[in-house]
């Protein structure tokens, strides 16, 4: 097994600029801040969410909602995977009804993160309208899932793994490629 | 490398400590689980699990009954009294029948010690045991170690007394076990008819007078006083057993610090503990009850993921991804 190369997507400025558009085309998406939710998805959703909140209250002065969502017992996967070590929190306003909430994840790639999170959010209310705002696409869907806001889009092979490094977690801000690891 | 469970939960002694811390923070979302408008999530969707009960229980078989239904797993009761166990099938022939309708995992509670294990090694589906004789009841071990841990911030350390007929008692093994494992300090206190021989060698202190536990513990953990234990001569009364081990309002009253108050159930008030105690602000009884439908999902979770060896692999290969 060759060893794996890692190539840089995204610096700290560039993360900085696509969450800035993301922010803005959030916005637009729910007609304003005031019936947003910004969920994040555990775990470096859940911070990236976090700065966009920070950005909105910046500059819209608006303190919007948030919510984190853990995924892991909506996953169909148990079988094969095995259970995750740790399971992270789970938290929603409480009511959801009538409200514009927007997914928000770092790597959108088969798409099945995304439909665990639908079904979840299904068990907690009605909302008005959910969006899904990732800051990569890495392409390689297996179900009919898109974003409607996208940071950066990447292609990236079968076998590669996109890395989002955020400073909150892993002490720095980046996106790497890495191919040829052991898939 | 993370921990795993492997297929069965017979007892936390063949555990490790970082097993048990596992079971414990894998506990802590669950909670939440119960707390929802919809206490439901779709985790264990297709799974049959067989709640096998040889031996009445209302608290645990209820307990494990909504873990189960919460993670949305298909569950059938079987009670020894009322099936064809009565009618002297042995336990390998009514576990064998019930895999040969493709079951996912059992949960048993026997009158036997060692009967979890028994059944285990002859059955491909997961074991938990629920209880077997007066070897080990795990899941009410971990349920008061998560209850001490939310109340205490932490176990390591702690001084935890458990008090009564500690000789015939599962829950007290099982706990014994657990916190050794997780360094607290452990104590038994009860007449020394009903105390083990020889438990001191496992590390454990013994009182003799419930004065000298009260003023040394953090934790008292009071059991049930089986009221068949007087006939069979172990005690003279109960209520010579109130007055010289009952845990009294006057007796907390004189500890050095407040103390925690765990009872695993179901409570003979006026025997082993004081009315006045089990309702009072120290007891946390009922969030023992809570704890358990959180502790048995984690296990069940922990348990049903099957191939564990894949955990690790799966995290590392796919973080940053789906």
């Amino acid at each position: 097994m060759s060893a794996p190369v890692r190539t840089s997507l995204l610096d700290a400025q560039a993360i900085g600029r696509a969450l800035h558009r993301m922010a803005l085309e959030i916005v637009a998406l729910a007609g304003g801040t005031e019936r947003l939710v910004l969920v994040g998805i555990q775990r470096r959703g859940v911070e990236l969410a976090e700065r966009i909140g920070v950005l909105l209250r910046r500059e819209h002065g608006a303190d919007v909602q948030h919510g984190a969502l853990d995924i892991t017992l909506y996953r169909d996967d148990l079988n094969e995977i095995g259970p995750r070590p740790v399971i992270g929190e789970t938290r929603l306003p409480h009511e959801l009804d009538g409200k514009v909430i927007v997914i928000v994840d770092d790597v959108l790639f088969t798409g099945r993160t995304i439909r665990a999170a639908l079904d979840q959010i299904a068990d907690f209310g009605r909302p008005a309208r959910i969006g899904l705002a990732v800051l990569i696409d890495r392409g390689g869907r297996e179900l009919p899932i898109q974003a409607d806001i996208v940071g950066e889009r990447v292609p990236a092979r079968p076998g590669d793994r996109v890395d989002v490094l955020l400073a909150e977690v892993d002490g720095r801000d980046a996106v790497e490629l890495v191919r040829g690891s052991a898939a | 490398m993370t921990p795993t469970l492997g297929k069965d939960l017979l007892g936390l002694e063949p555990l490790s400590g970082e097993q048990l811390r596992l079971i414990l923070d894998t506990a802590e979302p669950f909670k939440e689980v119960s707390e929802r408008a919809i206490k439901k999530v779709p985790t264990l969707r297709g799974k049959t699990i067989v709640n096998l009960f040889f031996e009445s229980s209302t608290r645990t078989r209820i307990s494990f009954e909504f873990a189960e239904k919460r993670l949305s797993a298909d569950t059938v009761n079987i009670a020894g009294s009322g099936s064809s166990v009565q009618k002297g099938e042995t336990l390998v022939d009514t576990a064998r029948n019930l895999e040969a309708m493709r079951i996912d995992m059992v949960v048993m509670r026997h009158p036997s010690s060692g009967a979890a294990r028994f059944l285990a090694e002859r059955i491909r589906s997961n074991v938990v045991n629920a209880g077997d004789g007066t070897h080990e009841h795990p899941t009410q071990g971990l349920l008061d170690l998560l209850t001490i841990r939310d109340r205490l911030g932490r176990i390591e350390g702690a001084k935890v007394c458990i008090c009564g007929d500690i000789l015939h008692s599962r829950v007290a093994r099982s706990n014994i076990w657990g916190l050794l494992k997780l360094g607290a300090h452990v104590a038994v206190c009860g007449p020394q008819s009903l105390l083990p021989r020889g438990i001191e060698e496992l590390g454990v202190t013994v009182f003799r007078r419930i004065e000298d536990a009260i003023a040394w513990a953090d934790v008292l953990n009071v059991l049930r006083l089986q009221l068949e234990r007087m006939n069979a001569g172990f005690i003279p009364s109960l209520r010579e057993y109130y007055r010289v081990f009952g845990v009294t309002v006057e007796r907390l009253e004189r500890a050095p610090r407040d103390l925690v108050i765990l009872h695993p159930g179901p409570m003979n008030r006026g025997v082993e503990i004081d009315s006045r105690v089990a309702d009072g602000p120290h007891s946390v009884i009922l969030h023992q009850v809570t704890n358990g439908v959180a502790v048995r999902m984690a296990v069940l979770y922990l348990l049903a993921g099957g191939r564990p060896e894949l955990a690790e692999a799966a995290k590392s290969g796919r973080e940053g991804g789906e």
